[in-house]
C-alpha cells in the first residue's frame, strides 16, 4: 500500500449550485421572476409575502413555495386563502431549503401560467445562506426587534443578498436599534445593497418595494 | 445546522475523486474553510463517521485548514484581519471595505491508498 495525495479543489456546495442553475434556467424558460425570502423566525416573512401578494394580485399570477421544518400547512393555507397556488415543502427537520427541494416544489407549480414565484425559506440566518436555490434574487427580511448587530453576527447571509427588507420599522420608537450601526455593517458586507425599510403592520413603506418588484417582473416577462 | 448536508457533500466529492483515481481507500481529506463561512468543525466531524460508513471513505480523517478573514479598507487601503466579529478599519475606522479572503469552503485534496500491482 502507498499513500497518494490527489488534488481536488472542489467547492463543497458545487452539486447544489449545479441544480440551482437548472432551477434558474427552468424559471427563465417560463419567463417567471423568482425571489428567495430568508429571515430569522418571526421576522415577518409570511406577513410580507401576503402584503406583497395582495398588492400584485390584480396584475400578476403568483406561486408560493413554503419551506418548513415540520409538516404544518399554516403558511401555505394563508397563501391559498389569498387565492394563489402554494406548495408546502417539509424539509424533514433540515434547517434550510436546498436546490433539490426547490426543484421538487417547482414541479408542483403551474410555472407556465405564473409571473412570479416567491420562495419562503426556513426561518434561519445561517444555513439558507449556504444553499443557492436559483432564484432571480435573494432577499432577507431583517426586523427591528432582532437587534442592530445581526450583520456583524451573521455576515454570510448578508454577503449573498440582492435585496434587504427592514421590517417592523413601526417598532423603532420602542426598542434600542442603532440604524447607523446596522447599515454600516450591511455596507461593509454588501456595498450599495438595495434596501427597503417598511412595516407590514402599518403598511408604511411597502409600496416602493412593490413598485420596484413590478418592474423586475415585467422585465423578466420580456425574457 | 446544515453540517449533515456538508458532510454528505464532502463524501460525494471525495468518493468521486477517489474512484476516478483508482483508490482502494481514502485515508484523509483536507478541507479549507474560511473564517466567515459558518461551518462548525465539530458538527461536521459528528456526522462524518455516520455518512462515510460503508464507503471508500470510511475511517478517513477530516483535516480542517481555517483561513482567516482578510479585509481591505477602500479608503486607506490597509489590509487587516478581524478577531472574531466583523469590524471597521482599525486605522481610519472606515466601513468601506472589501472582503479579500475568509469565505473559502472547499475540498482541497484527498489522501488515498491503492492496491500495489503484484508482479507475477
Amino acid at each position: 500500500m502507498s499513500a497518494i495525495r490527489v488534488p481536488v479543489v472542489e467547492k463543497i456546495f458545487n452539486a447544489n449550485d449545479r441544480i440551482a442553475n437548472e432551477n434558474q434556467s427552468l424559471m427563465a424558460q417560463n419567463n417567471v421572476y423568482s425571489i428567495n425570502i430568508m429571515a430569522s423566525p418571526g421576522a415577518g416573512k409570511t406577513s410580507f409575502i401576503l402584503q406583497t401578494i395582495h398588492r400584485l394580485a390584480g396584475e400578476f399570477k403568483i406561486g408560493v413555495i413554503e419551506g418548513d421544518t415540520a409538516p404544518v400547512t399554516i403558511d401555505a393555507d394563508k397563501v391559498t386563502a389569498a387565492g394563489m397556488p402554494a406548495v408546502q415543502i417539509n424539509t424533514g427537520g433540515e434547517c434550510h431549503l436546498d436546490a433539490v427541494m426547490l426543484s421538487e416544489g417547482l414541479s408542483q407549480l403551474p410555472l407556465g401560467e405564473l409571473d412570479l414565484v416567491i420562495v419562503e425559506n426556513v426561518g434561519n440566518l445561517i444555513c439558507p445562506a449556504a444553499f443557492a436555490l436559483g432564484t432571480n434574487i435573494n432577499l432577507l427580511i431583517a426586523s427591528i426587534p432582532e437587534g442592530d448587530d445581526k450583520p456583524y453576527k451573521y455576515p454570510n447571509i448578508y454577503r449573498g443578498l440582492d435585496v434587504l427588507i427592514i421590517n417592523k420599522t413601526d417598532l423603532l420608537p420602542y426598542v434600542t436599534f442603532d440604524m447607523d450601526y446596522f447599515t454600516r455593517g450591511v455596507e461593509m458586507l454588501n456595498p450599495g445593497l438595495k434596501t427597503f425599510a417598511l412595516s407590514c403592520r402599518t403598511e408604511e413603506g411597502i409600496q416602493p418595494w412593490v413598485d420596484w418588484l413590478k418592474l423586475q417582473i415585467l422585465s423578466a416577462k420580456q425574457g | 445546522m446544515h453540517e449533515l448536508s456538508v458532510a454528505e457533500s464532502i463524501l460525494n466529492i471525495s468518493c468521486d475523486y477517489a474512484t476516478r483515481s483508482g483508490a482502494s481507500r481514502v485515508t484523509a481529506i483536507d478541507l479549507v474553510i474560511g473564517q466567515l463561512s459558518s461551518i462548525v468543525d465539530d458538527s461536521v466531524m459528528f456526522y462524518w463517521d455516520f455518512v462515510a460508513e460503508n464507503s471508500i471513505c470510511e475511517g478517513a480523517q477530516l483535516r480542517f485548514t481555517r483561513t482567516p478573514a482578510r479585509l481591505q479598507c477602500l479608503d486607506c487601503e490597509l489590509e487587516y484581519t478581524i478577531p472574531d466579529q466583523l469590524s471597521p478599519c482599525p486605522r481610519c475606522s472606515s466601513f468601506h471595505v472589501r472582503i479579500v479572503a475568509g469565505e473559502e469552503f472547499y475540498v482541497d485534496s484527498i489522501e488515498i491508498e491503492k492496491e500495489e500491482l503484484k508482479t507475477p
